[in-house]
């Protein structure tokens, strides 16, 4: 005990020695909270439209300030043939293109109406795909006031998608917790592994190894600090996203901290496991994002676990990730209680015991 | 008991054989040298004794400690330094050695008479971090931390590589000292010309040892004559006289050429035959043989 209280004096004498790692500590979640809930949105925002009317009735004007009134897109104006539309969206001015045929109005309400054309330039397939639906669902809007001011019942195949998605899903309130777990990834994961690995590249864990320290005090020396310092980093992303973004937990902070911690003991455990089977920083950093890249991509942090193919969503069963990211958007959005997830926090436990354990295991005094 | 005992100790890194089949005795309180080139596989003999390998064959003890089952017991009485400085650079002299004896669960005070003669000349300096000290009050820091838990037995794994010939002769002063106070010293060296500051060595290369004695003995066993040649051409000199009858080998020596002769060999000869081959100004000189020729001459047979 005596032995770890020193080892842990001496660890947090150098963490504040080292002219970066504090600096970071505290600025690296504070950057992450304030920049990357702005970019990291599926919401498809400046959609550029061209309309090339052909109609030039009444209706067709209904459709272009229709459209040109929504949120979501950018008229490109003075635009009077297909080709002249086609050119633009070639050269990436315009990402969706709308027709509307001479004699649309007219035949509208006829038994074979004349089609509208929606072009979209799917280089940017999310944007390309996002920008046509809404576009879509704009004109639906439009056709179907139409149709009920003349008293006709909308044609059903005139309404093509009915588009909920981002009525009422926030993509910021999503990605948010899905942030600060990343952020627990590179600060507890990346840090451990790199401590222990410098102190082979410095050659002064030999000092320590011929030394009657035992190699779970010195295992258990190196993750505390970062064990603390995860909490800190997660307590900043949690006061970041309240205080700029108003987001707070509709469930308890409890629940939240107990699968932090569960999180960083496994997380850092993985990280020392990988720093104690390689020689140096270079290594451990390239296994580390091996990794992490599974990770990130993996376990539903940034697309949906539900849309990957089968076999992918039988792999996430074994990345700890998964579970902790369930766990925070369930409390965080939803106010999930301990008892709803509590198979969660047993994998998570269960990851902490099998890392933690292969740390402990793989480091050898003696080669 | 001998302080350190190593029988027929062997290991290899995959096809390299680093020690080949070592053995030889500390005696309690003995400056024992290890002296050798690089790769004679100093470090890894004191990795093993260390504890910080295991063996492939054979067997070691260090204060009756046998280095693969006791190892615990042997790494609370031996000070290791490794060749490469090894202290925490970022934490500051004095911190290094408060860590280094709350360690080995004493007290900086309760070794201090132990140190003090080492370490009052880098105390000026307690407070700065030792990644900025030079290299040779890095070395005295580095030994204060070995000493730091009163061990029975050093080991020193080149611990006057890269300081300057001052602070060399100062830290052999300080092992002297030490050897005094009762402590076993096993310590590593490629300069030659430190082999006769220890009590006994052994004359390592490629694995293996050459011969173990005294300095003196170890002098005295070179029989045969040494000369010391010179002439304008070092280099034609050195072609030639290898050529010659009466010389049995011949090598560069400091500014000189040393040449073992046999029993053919006088000096006039040897001019005349220099000069016949177009090296008029040799000059031919009795020398007394040192630890270098006699490595030499046994690293050759």
């Amino acid at each position: 005990m005596r032995q770890l209280i020193i080892l842990l004096k001496k660890e947090f004498t150098q963490i504040r020695r080292n002219p970066f790692l504090p600096r970071l500590i505290i600025a690296f979640p504070i950057m992450i909270m304030l920049v990357l809930p702005w970019v990291t949105t599926m919401d498809v925002r400046n959609v550029s439209v061209a309309i090339v009317d052909e109609d030039h009735s009444q209706l067709s004007q209904r459709i272009t300030s229709d459209v040109s009134a929504a949120e979501y897109f950018k008229l490109t104006d003075g635009v009077y043939s297909y080709s002249e539309a086609l050119a633009l969206l070639e050269d990436c001015q315009v990402d969706v293109i709308l027709s509307i045929p001479r004699g649309f109005e007219h035949d509208l309400s006829s038994a074979q109406p004349k089609k509208l054309g929606v072009d979209a330039n799917a280089v940017n397939a999310t944007k390309g795909s996002l920008g046509s639906q809404y576009l879509v669902q704009t004109i639906a809007l439009t056709l179907s006031k139409q149709l009920a001011e003349q008293g006709v019942e909308a044609a059903s195949d005139i309404v093509v998608v009915q588009n909920r998605y981002n009525e009422t899903l926030d993509y910021r309130h999503l990605m948010i917790p899905a942030l600060m777990i990343m952020l627990l990834i590179l600060i507890c994961g990346f840090l451990s592994a790199i401590n222990i690995v410098i102190e082979k590249e410095n050659g002064t864990i030999e000092q320590i190894n011929v030394s009657p320290i035992g190699r779970f005090t010195f295992t258990l020396a190196k993750l505390i600090p970062y064990w603390i310092i995860g909490l800190f980093v997660i307590s900043v992303a949690m006061l970041v996203a309240w205080l700029v973004y108003g987001l707070s937990p509709q469930g308890s902070l409890g629940n939240i901290y107990l699968a932090t911690i569960l999180f960083i003991l496994g997380f850092s455990g993985f990280g020392v496991a990988i720093a104690n089977k390689s020689d140096n920083i270079q290594q451990t950093m390239f296994v580390m994002f091996f990794f992490v890249i599974i990770f990130m991509l993996l376990s539903g942090l940034l697309t949906p676990i539900s849309s990957m193919p089968d076999w992918a969503q039988k792999f996430t069963l074994i990345l700890p990730p998964r579970y902790f990211i369930e766990i925070m958007r369930s409390v965080y959005l939803k106010g999930t209680t301990f008892v709803e997830m509590w198979h969660n926090y047993a994998a998570l436990t269960g990851f902490a015991i099998v890392f933690n354990l292969l740390a402990a295991v793989s480091y050898r005094k003696q080669s | 008991m001998a302080a350190i005992e190593v029988h027929n100790l062997c290991k290899r890194y995959g096809k390299v054989t680093a020690l080949d089949h070592v053995s030889f005795v500390v005696e309690k309180g003995e400056l024992f040298g290890l002296i050798g080139p690089d790769g004679a596989g100093k470090t890894t003999l004191f990795r093993l004794l260390a504890t910080l390998l295991n063996p492939d064959e054979g067997s070691a003890t260090v204060e009756g400690c046998d280095i693969v089952k006791e190892y615990r017991s042997i790494r609370e009485i031996v000070g290791y330094m490794p060749g490469r400085f090894s202290l925490y650079q970022d934490l500051s002299v004095e911190e290094n050695l408060n860590f280094f004896a709350a360690l080995f669960g004493t007290k900086v005070e309760d070794a201090y008479e132990l140190i003090e003669p080492i370490y009052k000349q880098i105390e000026p300096f307690k407070s700065r971090r030792a990644g900025k000290l030079s290299g040779g009050m890095k070395q005295k820091l580095a030994l204060s931390c070995a000493l730091i838990h009163r061990p029975k037995v050093l080991f020193l794994d080149e611990p006057t590589t890269g300081v300057d010939a001052v602070s060399r002769s100062e830290f052999w002063d300080m092992l002297s000292d030490l050897k005094q106070r009762g402590i076993s010293i096993l310590v590593s060296t490629p300069y030659m010309d430190e082999a006769s500051r220890c009590d006994r060595v052994a004359l390592c290369n490629e694995g293996k040892i050459l011969t173990i004695d005294t300095p003196d003995a170890i002098v005295r066993s070179f029989d045969r004559p040494l000369y010391a040649v010179s002439c304008s051409n070092m280099f034609g000199l050195l072609c030639k006289a290898r050529a010659d009858r009466g010389v049995v080998d011949c090598y560069p020596f400091g500014s000189t050429h040393h040449v073992v002769a046999n029993d053919e060999f006088a000096a006039g000869q040897f001019v005349d035959n220099m000069k016949a081959q177009g090296l008029s100004d040799v000059v031919v000189e009795p020398a007394q043989p040192t630890i270098e020729d006699v490595f030499i001459n046994l690293m050759k047979r």
